[in-house]
């Protein structure tokens, strides 16, 4: 295509700001909520992370595209992004992975994208008025008519998007190297490198649809249970919650990443909220309470738990605390649960330690997930033998 | 974890002067550490012999020394000072060695001194390649396999050759513990690897070398990574070259963050470039690590680590707003990152990534034309005398800024005109790394040369590859759009295409361009730097323009005065302009002003966020300084635009500034001019009844001839308007003037040639001064070492004039108020005297801040920057006297018992440059300029201080041993004396035949050594290029015989001052450079030498000022 020869695309937000560019991908029109991801690398990560369902995702990072599209590092099975807007969409791929540009994946794939859009104006737009619906259109070149449309939208907060996302049936991921350890994973939108840390860490991992019950966990037999990322309102998920719950009765080793977090901060009590444009980008620093030390960490997410970052809250598990706070803001980035005998019975962070896109400095995280699953053993085994004694269904305060 | 509070005072060494490979960066980084050491209540001591660096300011430490960055005169620093803790990672590979030594040598220990931001061992881990590479074959990387290319440590030639027998060709030999590539190189073969094996082993001090497999052509990756004592650790910034390996790092065009590597890959590199600095190490600070990466599979190799800051850091500084010197030096006096918070946000803390939302891209600027016999080849030994960055949306935008930021008009893309080479002869061009290799892809993509072929060539990525093409397709539909309409002018500008090349594309002038794109309102916003992709509230007002569709300039109420920088460093033009612009902004905040800077130089202290209060990182074109006027006019008052402190680069746009209505304050447009015009100042200095050399204009070679004639011989020829004396040559006769004219002119009616009278044997004077348009203040007057002939730059000179009588120096101040008056200087004015017998002449004379401001303002302790800013800005001489920033009652040139002799020494980059077969260039000094910094000497003598010059730099005069001298008839009879003074120090006196006789007669004991052109005796005796390789000699006294005719010069002389540089022996060229150094031999012979910091200089002559 010619440089001045092209389609022409619109985006306009819900407050009514518009912004032109110029189509990529798909023909067509879209509608979803407009946030910024500030990470350099990764927009195939990125692109293909289901937490990022129902999103038109802003790109800050001007130039898009440039190492095309390649069969290994997708993080689910399809693009879920709602629309994608870029500044500078690379003409041609250049990396030796690659297999194809993104501007021909996004459009096999149907989904729309906007380029040569002022993403900066855009991003400060959305910093100082809050992530907002939005629709991008090849089609409604008239702004007022496309807005009268993205009014009609449903906002976010109150979306409960976990159906859409999560696996149909149970699927196994084989541990590499011997089987350690069993995990039951509940899928709320997980990105393929959850269950692939895991496995690499001698985990066989079955990743559940997130409609499971806990007897198809009990089923398992595992030895711990790991809540996924995933997108939507973490407030609407109260049968996840509640499924949470009986994991923690049970006495299973927990771990949940983002979405998981927050579901694990609403079975201990705690509450969530949404924060104004969300942390997304692979260049956030978290500090873990405990040790003092600082990982910077790939994040992305919108809602948040609504914990206090000092001082241990009692619940019926053990005592709970928030053991990770983000440097900037001061955000909740992790919880825990302890036991009184000071035993970590679960615990989860609101990052993404799995990374891809980003960094690996919190890879450890699936080692003490590995490591909480083995020492809680002994323990298990010992309750498991005293028969049918099972755990009261004591619940602690609605979320 | 809080600051220390076991250590109190802290060393902090400097890089000394400017050289090729170690530039302003380290002032840049220098001075953050010092300002952040001081804020956190340290006292600082300051070691550092360049004078042009802000660092060296005295309100920048406690004690600042300098003085020589040589451990003997560190020591004495060391012993003087007592202090707790040397802190050397900031001032690049000089401090790095020299931190080495005192460590080696036991001086830190004897003193109770520790080594912070790196260890001993970390220093080491770090720079030995064998260890390096241990270290990271032993790394335990999940995920990645860390590894370094195949090599092999050699300490003698018959191992390198047996080396490279198992690697095989081509090899990469690099020497240990050198700094920017010297003495490295390619070798395809034996031969090839012989000669550049021989150099590299004498080039490192411990005679070592890497072989190593070559990576030739994969892509190349550097990383800048910051680590604390909690072991927390950051990537600041990834930059990727444009250019693949082979060629150096600061001979490429780089750009940031890297563009063409997978999140997979990134990461995979982060974590080996993490474990690489926990593994060394580096305890607390940054380091750099470059990488390259197999564009066909994907495997990494780790190059090298530098234990400190670089050149890379500043970059990375600038490029993503996060200051890692200032990080770094927190870091080492204890504070965790997380406890530091970003400048920027202010709210958020130093323990994050930047991340960037536009594409930054430095480009190399090359001198190539000062050394026309030098090989332009691009190796890993870097060539590059300074850079310039540019900020854009995208990378063609980036680049187009980044080009024309270079100010050189030949560095700027073309677009159409005619193509005189074939696809073939482009592409093989190409092959070759060279300065003009960008010009060759475009020329090739207009021949319709595929993409493929182009990579194949050039090993450049594909992707780059694409984008010049997108540039090229942007060209060509503005070349063939019917008319210039607001969309096709925007696409032009979003690729970077300037309104110069815009104009060429539509054959009408720029100004045209220019008014058609303001009519349709095709104008720039500004952007801003804020290290975090828009995610946070910058506070801090750091731009950068775009065609984009919001602006972030903010509006303000006070006025502002907007300063332009000097842009990237070359030969004539570096540090000291930049020294005058940061003092300017410093003052004129201090004044009221809402100060902006624009500059393009990512190394400089002026491009420091925190040094103006709003910086604009804009290429210092026409254009862009007319967007940034623009924009700073819509966004409140502007008092007025500076252009007087930046050298050449701005002053020549200052008339073009004023015809567009822009507010230039300081000495006029139309002053300047008059300076240059030689009818006009001819006028002026008639009016005063002072004289110049007589001179002519000449408008072909005839004319040349009948002017020289005319004037007689010798003469000095130029083509008009030059800056730091290029393409200008003495000359003795007929032939070599017309062979000048061939080679070096184009000798037409509207583009003259000069020739002046060249006044032999003259002293030739230098002179600061400040006018306010009634009062003048002499600054400073100093008297060359070198006769008049040797380009200013790179003559030493000395302040106070240590052989001028008061008489002369009154009639010097008399001759610079005439001239300044006549002029109409508003600010500073730099004149050049020779004093020829009794006869006073001026050479010439430049209405601006000159290389000497810093020189003079630190050896009198007068601010003469900061006064120009203020006198710009309407302040009279007697209200700064008033105010006690000048001296109260005399000026510069007051005879001070309590004052320091000061001499400034040039420093030359010979070293680095080699012809196409191999040799190195010649070391002649001429009217052209050809050195790259300098150094200051302080002491109350002139001996003492000549010598300290010497040793700062890197020419230390031997006290005893062995002097080889050979000169010119002209000078045998001027050279007698100190040579004689010298053998009666016992010095053992070589010279060739014919110089031996004329010695004998004077009774010198003299032994004969061979010329090289006589070859070795038979029975062994060897020739003078034999003996100073051979380390049998301490001191080169070689002036040229006979002049160079077709700038090559003669066989004989050339190949002594080449063998100095290989084998360092210090080597004078002029008998005057002789004499002061036999006074500083015979003071160092009697070992007295102190050291003593400016403030202390400084008291003693405020106190002596005040009891006058």
């Amino acid at each position: 295509m010619a440089i001045t020869d092209q389609v022409p695309a619109l985006l306009v937000l819900e407050d009514g700001r518009s912004f032109r560019g110029v189509s990529f991908g798909a023909r067509g029109e879209a509608f979803g909520e407009a946030v910024f991801s500030t990470g350099m690398s990764g927009y195939q990560e990125t692109l293909t992370d289901p937490s990022y369902h129902r999103q038109v995702v802003v790109a800050t990072a001007p130039h898009i595209g440039n190492t095309g599209w390649n069969d290994e590092d997708n993080e689910s099975k399809r693009v879920w992004v709602a629309g994608y807007v870029v500044r500078d969409l690379s003409r041609m791929p250049s990396n030796w992975r690659s297999k194809r540009s993104l501007d021909d994946e996004l459009r096999a794939q149907g989904v729309v994208g906007v380029a040569e859009v002022d993403t900066r104006a855009l991003t400060r737009h959305l910093r100082e008025r809050g992530a907002m619906r939005c629709g991008v259109s090849t089609e409604t070149l008239d702004p007022a008519a496309l807005l009268e449309r993205v009014l009609q939208q449903p906002p976010m907060a109150g979306s409960n998007l976990v159906a859409d996302v999560t696996a149909p049936a149970e699927e196994v991921v084989a541990p590499s190297g011997p089987k350690r350890l069993v995990v039951a994973a509940l899928d709320l939108g997980v990105k393929d490198n959850s269950p692939a840390s895991m496995a690499a860490r001698g985990m066989e991992v079955h990743v559940l649809p997130a409609s499971s019950g806990i007897e198809d966990i009990r089923r398992l037999r595992p030895d711990g249970v790991f809540f996924s990322n995933g997108p939507g309102d973490p407030a609407t998920a109260d049968d996840e919650v509640a499924l949470l719950r009986a994991v923690l009765d049970e006495g299973l080793p927990f771990f949940g990443i983002c979405f998981g977090n927050q579901l694990f901060g609403r079975a201990l009590g705690f509450g969530t909220y949404k924060l104004k444009f969300g942390h997304r980008g692979i260049n956030q620093p978290v500090m873990d309470l405990g040790t003092r030390r600082v990982e910077i960490t790939a994040q992305n997410h919108g809602f948040a738990v609504d914990a206090p970052l000092e001082g241990d809250v009692a619940t019926p598990w053990g005592r709970a605390r928030v053991s990770h706070v983000c440097l900037n803001d001061q955000v909740v980035e992790g919880l825990e649960l302890v036991g009184g005998d000071g035993r970590l019975l679960g615990f989860s962070v609101q990052y993404h330690p799995e990374a891809s896109a980003g960094p690996h400095d919190s890879a450890h995280l699936f080692d003490r997930f590995a490591d909480m699953m083995e020492g809680a053993r002994p323990a298990r085994a010992g309750r498991e033998g005293q028969a049918s004694e099972s755990p009261a269904l004591a619940r602690g305060g609605e979320a | 974890m809080p600051r220390r509070d076991d250590i109190e005072s802290i060393l902090v060494i400097g890089s000394g002067p400017i050289v090729i490979g170690q530039a302003c960066e380290f002032d840049y980084s220098g001075t953050q550490a010092c300002r952040v050491l001081r804020e956190e209540g340290f006292r600082v001591i300051l070691a550092n012999s360049n004078p042009a660096t802000i660092m060296t300011d005295p309100q920048f430490a406690d004690a600042t020394y300098i003085e020589p960055i040589e451990p003997e005169y560190l020591e004495k620093v060391i012993e003087a000072e007592r202090p707790d803790a040397l802190l050397a990672t900031l001032g690049g590979q000089t401090a790095l060695n020299a931190a080495v030594a005192l460590h080696e040598s036991g001086v830190l220990a004897k003193y109770g001194v520790e080594l912070i931001g790196a260890s001993f061992e970390a220093i080491q881990a770090g720079e030995d390649r064998e260890r390096f590479k241990e270290i990271v074959a032993s790394l335990d990387v999940p995920g990645a396999f860390p590894e370094v290319a195949r090599s092999a440590i050699c300490h003698s030639i018959d191992e390198v050759v047996a080396a490279a027998g198992e690697l095989g060709y081509p090899v990469v030999v690099r020497p240990s513990f050198t700094m920017g590539g010297v003495g490295s190189g390619f070798a395809h073969d034996e031969a090839e690897l012989r000669r550049i094996a021989d150099t590299g082993l004498q080039a490192s001090p411990v005679t070592e070398v890497l072989i190593e497999e070559s990576v030739l052509g994969w892509k190349e990756y550097e990383l800048e990574v910051m680590r604390d004592k909690a072991d927390n650790v950051v990537i600041v910034c990834s930059i990727e070259n444009f250019d693949p390996m082979g060629v150096h790092t600061g001979d490429s065009i780089t750009v940031a963050p890297a563009m063409t590597l997978t999140d997979v890959e990134y990461q995979r590199m982060r974590d080996v470039g993490i474990a690489v600095i926990r593994a060394v190490g580096v305890d607390t600070g940054g380091c750099n690590i470059q990488f390259a990466v197999n564009p066909e599979n994907g495997r990494m190799i780790v190059i090298e680590m530098n234990p400190r800051v670089s050149r890379s850091s500043a970059l990375a500084s600038k490029a993503t707003g996060f200051p890692i010197a200032k990080i770094a030096a927190k870091v080492a006096v204890g504070y965790t990152l997380d406890e530091i918070p970003n400048d920027i946000t202010r709210e958020t803390p130093a323990s994050f990534e930047p991340t960037l939302d536009y594409v930054v891209v430095k480009a190399p600027r090359f001198a190539f034309e000062k050394f026309p016999t030098a090989d332009s080849t691009l190796t890993t030994h870097m060539k590059s005398v300074g850079e310039a960055m540019a900020i854009g949306r995208n990378f063609t935008e980036a680049l187009g800024k980044a080009l024309r930021s270079l100010e050189e008009p030949a560095a700027p893309l073309r677009f159409n005109g005619p193509l005189e080479r074939d696809a073939d002869e482009v592409l093989r061009s190409m092959a070759r790394p060279h300065d003009g290799r960008l010009h060759d892809i475009v020329d090739a993509i207009r021949l319709g040369v595929p993409a493929g072929d182009i990579h194949a060539a050039t090993g450049i990525d594909g992707w780059f590859v694409d984008q010049l093409e997108l540039v090229c397709e942007v060209a060509k539909a503005v070349e063939d759009a019917p008319e210039l309409t607001a969309d096709t002018l925007r696409l032009a500008k979003r690729h970077g295409l300037s309104d110069a090349q815009i104009a060429q594309l539509r054959h009408i002038p720029e100004a045209v361009v220019r008014g058609v794109r303001w009519a349709l309102g095709v104008r720039p916003v500004y952007k801003t730097v804020d290290t975090c992709a828009a995610e946070f509230a910058a506070k801090t007002p750091y731009h950068y323009s775009c065609y984009d569709e919001e602006s972030e300039v903010e509006p303000r109420d006070k006025p502002a005065v907007i300063i332009l920088g000097s842009g990237p460093n070359r030969i004539g033009q570096g540090i000291e302009f930049d020294y005058s612009c940061v003092h300017a902004a410093m003052e004129l905040r201090e004044a009221g002003y809402e100060t902006v800077m624009v500059n393009c130089n990512p190394e400089t202290v002026s491009t420091d966020y925190d040094t103006s209060d709003r910086l604009y990182f804009e290429p210092l074109t026409l254009e862009d300084v007319l967007e940034v006027v623009h924009a700073e006019q819509q966004a409140g008052p502007l008092a007025g635009v500076i252009v007087q402190l930046g050298g050449q680069t701005p002053l020549k746009l200052a008339q073009a500034l004023k015809d567009a209505g822009v507010p230039v304050v300081g000495t006029s447009p139309e002053a300047i001019d008059l300076a240059e015009d030689r009818g006009e100042f001819g006028k002026v200095l008639a009016e005063a009844g002072l004289r110049a050399p007589e001179y002519g204009l000449a408008e072909s070679a005839a004319d040349a001839l009948r002017v020289a004639h005319e004037i007689g011989y010798p003469v000095l020829v130029r083509p008009s308007y030059v800056l730091g004396g290029r393409g200008m040559e003495i000359v003795y006769d007929d032939d070599s003037l017309v062979a000048y004219i061939d080679r070096a002119t184009t000798i037409t009616p509207s583009s003259p040639v000069l020739v002046d009278r060249f006044l032999d044997e003259a002293i030739e004077i230098d002179v600061d001064a400040l006018y306010d348009g009634r009062e003048l203040y002499l600054g400073g007057v100093m008297e060359h070492i070198e006769e008049a002939g040797i380009h200013s730059g790179d003559s030493a000179c000395s302040l106070p004039p240590i052989t001028l009588g008061q008489e002369v120096v009154d009639r010097i101040r008399y001759a610079t108020g005439k001239i300044a008056e006549g002029v109409g200087v508003r600010g500073l004015i730099n004149i050049q005297f020779a004093l020829a017998g009794d006869t006073l002449y001026v050479l010439e004379a430049n209405p601006r801040a000159s290389r000497t401001v810093p020189f003079v303002s630190k050896a009198t302790s007068t601010q003469l920057a900061k006064a120009a800013a203020l006198i710009s800005m309407g302040a009279t001489i007697a209200e700064l006297r008033q105010a006690g920033k000048l001296r109260r009652d005399c000026d510069g040139t007051a005879p001070l018992r309590t004052a320091p002799i000061a001499v400034k020494e040039a420093v030359m980059p010979f070293n680095r440059f080699r012809t196409a077969d191999g040799s190195w260039v010649d070391t002649l000094l001429g009217p052209e300029m050809k050195s790259t910094g300098e150094v200051m000497g302080l002491d109350e003598t002139f001996g003492t201080a000549f010598a300290k010059s010497q040793a700062a730099s890197y020419g230390a005069v031997p006290t005893h041993g062995s002097i080889f001298v050979s000169v010119a008839n002209r000078d045998k009879r001027h050279a007698i004396f100190p040579v004689k003074v010298l053998a009666d120090m016992g010095f053992k006196i070589l010279a060739t035949e014919g110089t031996a006789q004329v010695l004998r007669r004077q009774d010198v004991e003299v032994e004969v050594i061979r010329k090289a052109s006589q070859g070795p005796w038979p029975t062994g005796e060897k020739t003078v290029v034999e003996a100073i390789l051979g380390g049998d000699v301490d001191l080169i006294f070689n002036t040229p015989q006979g002049q160079s005719a077709g700038g090559s010069p003669r066989r004989d002389g050339w190949q002594i001052r080449s063998a100095a540089i290989l084998a360092d022996v210090p080597c004078v060229t002029t008998v005057q450079g002789l004499s002061a150094c036999v006074q500083g031999i015979e003071a160092l012979r009697k070992g007295t030498t102190r050291v003593r910091s400016l403030q202390s200089w400084n008291a003693a002559v405020e106190e002596e000022l005040r009891r006058r």
